[in-house]
């Protein structure tokens, strides 16, 4: 099973590297930015085959490892089964 | 008092505290290392400022994690002393032995200078040899500094007595314009409630020989000796 788990910081929290992003963003003159959010991507492939299973799994990672819930919120997005390797491989 | 430091990957202040503990303050001292889950029978554990295991997803994170911390759980639950410094602050954040969270500094830099700090309470094995509302002179490095809790949290900590350094000017006043990194409520140190694990951003460790930058940080270790002695220094 695949997955990808984004955190991102909590939205009543200041993100000054989201910040920072918007204003060198402006500087290149996209100026209709209105908000950036930087956070983390993770990808990560489970030997597990049910989606239920897994998204269990993932949510116990990210409570206590991949996001920091003080000032992080997470999201998990289940992206499906593994594809089979390719024959010859 | 036999004091042990811990040695993780990245960690870059352990040498440091080491000397401060054993040939300024003389207590015995050994080196603890982040795989091991034995403390060699420490009344204090210290965690070393640094970039543990390159500060990879979150300052502290990973160190958090490491077979040691198990052992030092069990330790400030016994009520062993455990004190973090910098990254070992976020260290305790990151393993729940203290309450809140680092973010980056507001203002997206790495700082490195020299804080006034006011000393909120004496009454910790940490902080005996000060005085309760003393400002005091350390120096700060880091990019993550900024600490945040949620205000409900934040609430609960000041009313428990919990903070114990904040970030001030020289004359003990708590401005925005002497906060150095965004922390809420200008809060530098936080213990826990038991009050014998203490987590600090400022390097007392890099102030405590007249030969470097001050003499101020000399007193928390010092002062962590003789239960019953008094020893203000500076």
């Amino acid at each position: 099973m695949r997955a990808r788990v984004t955190v991102y910081p909590r939205r009543e929290i200041l993100d000054p590297q989201g910040k920072a992003i918007q204003g060198a963003l402006a500087g290149l003159g996209f100026d209709r930015v209105e908000e950036v959010r930087a956070g983390k991507s993770f990808e990560i492939r489970l030997g597990v085959g049910d989606a239920e299973t897994a998204g269990e799994m993932l949510g116990r990672m990210c409570e206590k490892l991949l996001a920091n819930t003080v000032v992080e919120d997470y999201e998990v997005e289940i992206l499906g089964a593994e594809p089979a390797p390719e024959a010859g491989r | 008092m036999r004091s042990g430091v811990v040695v993780f990957p990245g960690a870059n202040c352990d040498h440091d505290v080491y000397h401060v503990l054993k040939h300024v303050a003389g207590h015995e001292t050994v080196f603890l290392w982040h795989g091991d889950e034995d403390l060699k029978g420490c009344d204090l554990v210290v965690l070393p400022g640094g970039f543990s295991y390159g500060d990879y997803l979150r300052g502290g994170a990973l160190a958090a994690n490491s077979p040691v911390m198990r052992a030092v759980v069990r330790h400030a639950e016994a009520g062993g002393l455990v004190l973090g410094i910098c990254n070992g602050f976020q260290i305790l954040l990151e393993a729940g032995l203290l309450p809140g969270a680092m973010r980056r500094n507001r203002g997206q830099r790495f700082e490195c200078r020299d804080v006034h700090l006011r000393v909120e309470r004496n009454d910790l094995p940490f902080t005996r040899g000060y005085r309760a509302g003393q400002v005091i002179s350390l120096p700060i490095a880091h990019g993550e500094g900024n600490f945040e809790a949620p205000a409900e949290l934040l609430d609960e900590i000041e009313a428990a007595g919990q903070v114990v350094l904040r970030y001030c000017d020289a004359a003990g006043e708590t401005t925005d314009e002497a906060n150095p990194n965004g922390s809420a409520r200008n809060i530098a140190g936080v213990a826990n409630r038991a009050g014998n694990v203490l987590g600090m951003m400022p390097h007392p460790e890099r102030a405590s020989e007249a030969l470097v930058c001050g003499v101020d940080g000399l007193a928390l270790f010092a002062g962590l000796g003789e239960p019953r002695r008094r020893r203000a220094v500076g």
